[in-house]
């Protein structure tokens, strides 16, 4: 049975063009080549899981058929692993880098260990997820529209740290006005959940495929109430509801909602960059600068087909299948919606962040 | 329920089903052996090959070798002295001196024996508890867990040997040194020294391996023969078994052990075999001959490192909270197989649940049992001569420091403790508190600061806490009650004629409580705070000890130093470590691969005079093991001058 590879096709239509076209790139070909894809995390991870889950997947669609082997380079919270690729990493293709939100926060702070630019890399591929806030019944709130009944209310939040993901629910609770007090030092998102379920913490917040699995059965039970998602970002660049959760608002219809106007500011200006770059664009894939195009367009061609194919959600099952896969230049788009944090709210986020929490970030 | 049960079973002997699990067993076994290497690195190895497996193949592989590592961790802890892993540190206590005095295979099969029990009753737990378990859970809050890590570092009184305040001081400074990163309250960066490598603090298998292997590499390198004295390897196998049905009592209790630390997320399983160690030094009447070769130091961690994975697996499946470092890989695992742990999946996809009890049951049973069978051929090595087995040695716990965190800190870290529990053991300053401060620092000071912000004072009252404590002093008590002798590593030394060198070291020691009071005065209050009080206490206990040896008696337990009884004529420790600051050295020049390839072969030609076609075969089965190893765990040795200059091809890259 003959199958229908556009990559390989690709791959032949610009050999053909090299043969023609004189200076034009050789066609990329990777056979018996080993690619190695870089993950700035150790093993067992949701990146790693991620980059394992998707390599053999995009090893068969890339021309030639290579190997992609995951080398995990932990430490630094994923900055010691992504600076080793940066200053280490050929433009030759057989070199990838997957990123996560942890790796874009310090980038996007000045954080003074950051020697990675994201300017010089080159996405080809997005993994988006979302996460949905909730509270304990306890607080009398039955969705968005009682946000103002819980302000003056102290609430207990489970949180890692000022500077990790939980930057973004920070920012959010900052802005609705809402009294919570994290509690930090907690291991992971799923330590902050238990803590709720002990009703020590009277807010949280999971990510989708947490939040499915393990916060639904909560709400089903009464123990929780959903107040909102994060949204995502459409095509136009504004939130839209997740569809993974289409019956709660995002979070800026959760704002309206509660206020009856629209958020605005350098605080939300900042939310928004960190909401994108912790959510939307979470997962990002690249290629280090100077990578020639062929290459470039190989890789785009073989995570269309990859993310296209037609038992691909059933294949990722909810963890990495609930959104919608970017590839090339739409990546491209959403990580720069993200990175391109104007200045005014960098400033108030910083300020933020170390008259709040003490926390202190290189200029 | 029972029909599950059954079925699970069934499914999992037929077809390929076992294949596979005897796949992971096998891993597990070889990954455990390698000292420093634990289930972290195996599951790093078998993850790739999951992706598209059926669930039950893949989840009996998984589990195959997660219970399988800390039993074949068991061989170097007992046979070499060198922790096979992170949770098989209290083994050589009183293994290795089991091995020294030749009951190396009495050693073994009590602790493969025991560790199947333990593996065992890990799986009853897991198949009743994982059904109701959850509010037991739930009743554990950041109170409780707190007072658990009182209790675990009341067993320091103990494990302090001879000398209670050189035991507190050292239980400290593994206090001190689990500090080291960003602090849990702030995320302030503690004790960093200015680099990248310690924000995340030290890896925990950097410490063990520095604190107990490398002293002693070199103190077997000194004596210059095999590790057994004696050569009556061949028996005892049955003796090890009948040991295990003569403790069965211990056994059990230290496995329960296993089981509620495995349980507690956030605890880790490394913990477990301290406190199992801790229990039994504290309930022994006599207790003359722990640290000196008590086959109950062997079966109280050895049951209690394989009952935490039964455990583990309870929050692991039941929230999706990982209960140890090797199920939080687990948790992945099952990820990309498309399963999604938690209550969902317990309650709908029990079936799955069994599948996972019957292969921790099974693998412990094979695992054992494989363990028993190659540890005849094994346990000669102890007979070797030693010199020859120093540079393997050397080369594996620096590749496994190195798999932490692959950077170049782990391989000076790994050097710098190293350098610590040299003089620790020379001047009888005891280790094993060390590492219990350090296991238990983080998350001391971690669930106090919670348990505070959660519930402000509250939470002392709470039922929970109440118990724990009370089991705390309980266990003091009875720890106490027998006259305070605790383990013994060293006993007394003879006359010490020169006390500078202590003098000298626990100078040190003040000093580096003195940084830990400079450093901590940097940072917020509640960074500050935990650092600043162990600090400061520490370093009027170090002003003490620095009294005592000062003025004190000049024989006993404080003023004490092992080359008071060096026989003339032996090399000087200092002459050993010079050859590790040597591969150091040059590694950084030439890269670590290089680097080692010419250390084996200087060392086999000056140190064991080896033959060259002998020094040959040695150092090219040394540098083919490495570039497996590079080759199987996808890694780049750590560069030197050479790789900075020159772009070198792999695996010298």
């Amino acid at each position: 049975m003959t199958i229908f590879r556009p990559a390989r096709m690709l791959g032949a239509a610009l050999a053909l063009s090299a043969a023609v076209l004189p200076g034009t790139a050789p066609a990329a070909d990777f056979a018996g080549k080993t690619i190695e894809w870089t993950i700035p995390f150790s093993t067992g991870g949701g990146s790693d899981v991620w980059a394992r889950f998707f390599a053999p997947l995009i090893a068969a669609e890339l021309p030639g058929k290579p190997t992609i082997v995951v080398k995990n380079v932990g430490g630094g919270g994923s900055i010691t692993g992504t600076n080793q690729f940066f200053t280490r990493a050929k433009p030759d293709g057989l070199s990838i880098l997957g990123t996560s939100a942890t790796t874009q926060f310090p980038y996007m702070l000045d954080d003074p260990r950051v020697r990675y630019d994201y300017k010089n890399l080159i996405p080809i591929m997005l993994s988006p997820t979302g996460g949905v806030v909730y509270v304990n019944p306890s607080l009398g709130a039955k969705d968005a529209r009682d946000i103002g009944k819980m302000k003056g209310k102290e609430m207990k939040y489970g949180s890692q740290g000022p500077t990790s993901l939980d930057l973004v629910p920070l920012l959010a609770f900052e802005l609705l006005e809402l009294d919570v007090k994290p509690v930090f030092g907690m291991q992971g998102r799923g330590d902050g959940r238990l803590a709720f379920e002990r009703g020590e913490a009277l807010i949280d917040y999971q990510t989708s495929s947490a939040y499915l699995r393990n916060v639904v059965p909560l709400v089903k039970q009464g123990k929780a109430v959903p107040l909102f998602s994060w949204g995502i970002i459409d095509d136009n660049g504004a939130f839209a509801r997740d569809p993974t959760f289409p019956e709660l608002p995002h979070f800026v219809e959760a704002y309206e909602q509660a206020y009856g106007k629209k958020p605005s500011g350098p605080a939300f200006d900042a939310f928004k960059s960190f909401v994108i770059a912790g959510y939307a664009a979470q997962k990002p894939l690249f290629l280090p600068k100077g990578t020639s195009k062929d290459i470039v367009d190989a890789y785009v061609a073989a995570i269309q087909k990859v993310v296209s194919a037609p038992d691909f959600k059933d294949r990722a099952g909810d963890e990495i299948g609930e959104y919608k896969q970017q590839a090339g230049v739409t990546a491209e788009r959403t990580l720069n919606a993200a990175l391109d944090i104007n200045p005014a709210a960098k400033a108030w986020v910083k300020n933020w962040l170390t008259t709040k929490y003490n926390v202190k970030l290189g200029n | 329920m029972i029909d599950i049960i059954l079925s699970a079973l069934v499914n999992l002997l037929t077809g390929w089903h076992l294949f596979y699990m005897m796949v992971g067993v096998f891993v597990g076994l070889i990954i455990g052996i390698l000292p420093g290497l634990g289930s972290i690195a195996g599951m790093s190895i078998l993850l790739p090959f999951i992706y598209g497996m059926d669930p039950v193949s893949a989840l009996g592989m998984l589990i195959g070798l997660l219970a399988v590592v800390p039993t074949g961790d068991t061989f170097t802890s007992v046979l070499m002295g060198i922790p096979g892993g992170a949770a098989s540190q209290a083994t050589i206590l009183d293994g290795f001196p089991m091995a020294k005095r030749g009951e190396a295979a009495r050693a073994l099969s009590a602790a493969f024996f025991s560790s199947m029990v333990g593996g065992l009753v890990g799986a009853v737990v897991l198949s009743v508890f994982v059904v109701i378990a959850r509010p037991i859970i739930l009743a554990f809050s950041s109170g409780e867990l707190f007072m658990l890590t009182v209790l675990g570092l009341s067993m320091v009184g103990v494990l302090a040997g001879t000398s209670l305040i050189k035991g507190l001081l050292a239980c400290g400074f593994g206090l001190l040194l689990g500090s080291v990163g960003a602090a849990p309250a702030t995320s302030e960066w503690r004790l960093v020294l200015g680099t990248d490598y310690l924000i995340d603090g030290i890896p925990i298998v950097v410490i063990a391996l520095g604190i107990f292997a490398i002293p002693e590499i070199v103190d077997l390198l000194r004596q210059n023969k095999a590790i057994a004295a004696a050569s009556r390897l061949g028996t005892g196998w049955l003796q090890g078994i009948r040991d295990t049905f003569t403790h069965w009592g211990l056994v059990m209790r230290c496995s329960a052990i296993g089981c509620i630390i495995g349980a507690m997320p956030g605890l880790g399983g490394s913990v477990a075999d301290w406190l199992a160690y801790g229990h039994v030094v504290q309930i022994a009447k006599d207790k003359s001959q722990f640290g000196k070769g008590d086959v109950r130091g062997v079966l109280a961690p050895e049951s209690a490192n394989n009952s935490v994975q039964g455990g583990a697996l309870i929050p692991t499946l039941l929230f999706g909270i990982p209960g140890s470092g090797s199920t939080a890989i687990f948790l992945g695992g099952m990820i990309l197989l498309g399963m999604q742990p938690g209550i969902t999946m317990v309650e709908t996809r029990l079936d799955l649940v069994y599948t996972i009890i019957w292969s921790l049951a099974i693998a412990n049973v094979l695992g054992a049992g494989l363990c028993i069978l190659i540890s005849p051929f094994v346990a000669r090595l102890t007979t070797l001569p030693y010199v020859y087995v120093a540079p393997f040695m050397l080369m594996i716990i620096f590749f496994a420091a190195y798999q932490a965190t692959t950077n170049w800190g782990d391989i000076v870290t790994l050097l710098a403790i190293g350098v610590l529990g040299i003089y620790m053991r020379r001047f009888g300053w005891p280790r094993p508190p060390l590492l219990i401060g350090f296991v238990l620092a983080k998350g001391a000071e971690t669930y106090l600061y919670q348990a505070i912000q959660f519930h402000e004072w509250a939470w002392l009252w709470r039922p929970g806490v109440l118990i724990i404590a009370a089991f705390t002093i309980v266990s003091i008590w009875v720890g106490t009650r027998f006259g305070r002798t605790g383990i013994d590593e060293g006993g007394e030394t003879g006359r010490v004629r020169d006390t500078r060198p202590q003098l000298l070291f626990g100078a040190f020691v003040a000093i580096a409580f003195a940084y830990g009071i400079y450093d901590s005065l940097q940072h917020s209050y509640l960074a500050k705070i935990f650092p600043l009080g162990l600090s400061i206490s520490a370093l009027a206990g170090s002003l003490v000890v620095l009294a005592l040896v000062q003025w004190g008696p000049t024989a006993g337990s404080s003023v004490f130093d092992t080359e008071a009884d060096t026989p003339p004529g032996m090399r000087s420790m200092e002459y050993y470590l010079a050859w590790l600051l040597g591969l150091m050295a040059v590694s950084a020049v030439t890269g670590f691969l290089i680097g080692l390839g010419l250390f084996f072969v200087v060392f086999l030609h000056v140190e064991a005079r080896a033959p060259l076609w002998r020094n040959a075969v040695l150092t090219a089965s040394a540098m083919l093991f490495l570039i497996g190893m590079a080759y199987i765990f996808v890694l780049d040795f750590p560069g030197g001058l050479l790789q900075d200059l020159v772009d070198m091809p792999w695996p010298l890259r």
